[in-house]
């Protein structure tokens, strides 16, 4: 199976690509987490990725910011088609990858205003898009210390609104937010990814992980991928993907799924 | 006066906030180097700045406050400090004066193996506001030496003082400040203590006795270099109905040795005392050893404290580099935010010296 899901046209996206990751086997500490991963993000895209916990969404986003807890043993990551596995990730930040993580650690003494700062050169701004974000009061707490679920996704969006990357890597953007916040947080991930634009105009690219699927009642993606145990096993339309998953659980929802691709194939 | 000081030094004395230009606005100025009083100046008519000698010819109850908050046979060095003649500032803000420019002081060892002396006397008259920032530095070329002070403060009824005390020492010189405190009825007395070059070793523990509703704050930050050992901390004894204390430490160990200790005495009703030690622990050499101490003496006291010692976290970095910050960077900003506990009631000028210092020690090689 995994033979065909690496062929080109199976790939679901077209180039330019701004993203390739090719057969990537990847360990967190003693655990093999993914095991043979492809996938290709055009320039301009959003793709989402479904999952149950623990099939490895997060490692592939951390292997990707190139996070120290997650080596890559086989494989490879190209952005901008240049293998970027040899760069730290400061390196990977620079070129243009940014990560909202999931769970972003307490770091205490550190200002959400200080950060900001050293993100943009002291450029403004800040005040406003923190006051868009309804962050104002933070920009002197303390990073994470005592934010909320909802305060805490909106932060990384805004550290991501200031530092400005070309991919952006979404970590259950949605996760623990209440869903009038919801509403707020996915305008500002929108437009961070450009999606008010035409498509032709949409330079930012993006990957969303998801397993509740609520993000995309206010946000179009442009594709959609399952994963499992460390691959992923199939594609589909966002929206398409999400209803068999409600309907069907994973499992069931990747064996129809991979039955409509072969009949495809075929056809 | 300052003249004599050669440029290089002058710019140290900067650093510590003693300011020889006469641009930044100071109440008055007392400038010791070695054993040499320097300067002594006034410039605002309620405050006084003298030689303590010339206090204690001009005022005959001085006497009574020599050795009153630190006693005489406390230690090997108050012994000393007894011993010898004294030399040291007597500052002073007359009742019901509200100083709001800092007076200046500054002791500097400028030779070789000099051993400094200093005794020094602080009243804050009842109702009165006063602000004192004392650097303490010795000169680049000195190898060896010892700096030992004792200090009283005096803060009356109702008065405010706070004192902030900058050291910015080098290897191989060993000081011995010693001080203690007076809180009168509604007094409140706030010690500031900033060290983040290296000593071979500071030892200071200073002791606020606190009456009714009064109240002591201890805030320090130090920075230990390979090297350095500091055994530094304070007490505070709440001794009447509604007295308040606070002592606050923030402590980074780039490989050099540091006791933060703390003591507070809840003895009556009412009192109320809060203790913070934080250590971050930059290598595996050298250690942090937080003692906080409670002590309730009454039920009706409420003393509490935290303390953690600890290295930074690899996520809380592999963080900071995801935004594009390299590793360096990203280490010194969390350090110089550990380190930032925004000083109460701190002369924005020495602020700003605290933070550059503190960009210093955290930049470069340094970490």
């Amino acid at each position: 199976m995994s033979g065909k899901l690496r062929d080109e046209s199976k790939l679901y996206d077209s180039p330019p690509y701004i993203l390739e990751v090719e057969d990537l086997w990847v360990k967190a500490g003693d655990n093999l987490i993914l095991k043979g991963l492809d996938l290709r993000v055009g320039v301009g895209k959003l793709h989402v990725i479904f999952g149950p916990n623990g099939s490895g969404k997060s490692t592939l986003l951390g292997a990707i910011m190139g996070l120290p807890q997650f080596e890559v043993i086989k494989g490879d990551i190209k952005f901008r088609g240049r293998s970027i596995l040899g760069l730290s990730t400061d390196e990977r930040a620079k070129l243009g990858i940014g990560l909202a993580f999931q769970r972003p650690p307490l770091i205490k003494g550190v200002r959400l205003r200080a950060l900001l700062a050293t993100l943009n050169g002291g450029d403004a701004k800040i005040e406003e898009l923190a006051d868009n974000l309804d962050l104002k009061n933070h920009l002197d707490r303390e990073l994470n210390d005592g934010f909320s679920g909802g305060e805490m996704k909106r932060s990384e969006i805004l550290q991501l609104l200031v530092q400005r990357p070309e991919l952006i890597l979404l970590d259950e953007p949605e996760s623990g937010v209440d869903l009038e916040n919801i509403t707020l947080l996915a305008r500002f991930i929108g437009e961070l990814l450009e999606r008010g634009k035409h498509i032709v105009d949409r330079k930012r690219s993006g990957i969303i992980i998801t397993h509740t699927g609520h993000i995309l009642s206010y946000l179009n993606a442009d594709i959609a991928h399952v994963m499992m145990e460390g691959k992923i096993l199939c594609h589909g339309s966002p929206m398409d993907v999400l209803h068999q998953i409600k309907a069907k659980g994973y499992k069931e929802c990747v064996e129809c799924l991979l039955a409509e691709q072969s009949k495809e194939e075929a056809a | 006066m300052t003249d004599k000081i050669p440029e290089e030094e002058l710019k140290r004395l900067e650093r510590v906030g003693y300011d020889s230009s006469g641009k930044l606005h100071r109440a008055g100025s007392f400038l010791i180097t070695d054993d040499q009083i320097v300067e002594t100046e006034k410039k605002e008519k309620d405050v006084e700045v003298l030689p303590l000698k010339k206090a204690l010819e001009v005022y005959p109850w001085v006497e009574e406050l020599m050795f009153r908050a630190v006693p005489k046979d406390k230690d090997e060095y108050t012994k000393i400090a007894a011993k010898n003649p004294p030399i040291g500032y007597f500052i002073r803000a007359l009742p019901g004066a509200k100083v709001k420019a800092p007076v200046q002081a500054c002791f500097f060892l400028k030779t070789t193996r000099f051993s400094q002396v200093v005794h020094n006397i602080v009243v804050a008259e009842p109702g009165s506001e006063l602000h004192i920032i004392t650097g303490c530095i010795s000169a680049f070329y000195v190898k060896e030496g010892k700096h030992i002070s004792l200090t009283e403060y005096y803060v009356r009824k109702g008065a405010l003082l706070t004192y902030s005390m900058v050291h910015d020492w080098s290897y191989e010189v060993e000081v011995f400040p010693r001080s203690g405190a007076e809180v009168e009825d509604g007094g409140v007395f706030v010690s500031n203590y900033v060290a983040l070059t290296p000593a071979k070793k500071v030892q200071s523990y200073p002791l606020a006795r606190v009456k009714k509703d009064g109240f002591a704050g201890f805030y320090s930050i130090v920075y230990a270099h390979p090297d350095t050992y500091f055994d530094l901390g304070a007490a505070t004894l709440l001794e009447e109905p509604g007295a308040r204390g606070e002592i606050i430490s923030r402590v980074v160990s780039n490989g050099g040795e540091v006791i933060s200790r703390g003591h507070i005495l809840g003895a009556a009703g009412k009192t109320a005392g809060h203790m913070e030690c934080s250590g971050l622990l930059l290598k595996d050499e050298g250690y942090i050893h937080a003692i906080p101490e409670l002590k309730g003496a009454t039920s009706d006291t409420e003393l509490s404290h935290e303390a953690a010692v600890g290295r930074i976290a690899p996520e809380e970095i592999s963080y900071l580099m995801s935004r594009g910050l390299d590793e360096e960077s990203a280490r010194a900003l969390i350090i110089r935010g550990f380190l930032d506990i925004k000083i109460k009631d701190l002369p924005e000028e020495l602020q700003k010296s605290i933070d550059e210092m503190i960009k210093t020690a955290t930049s470069g090689g340094a970490i």
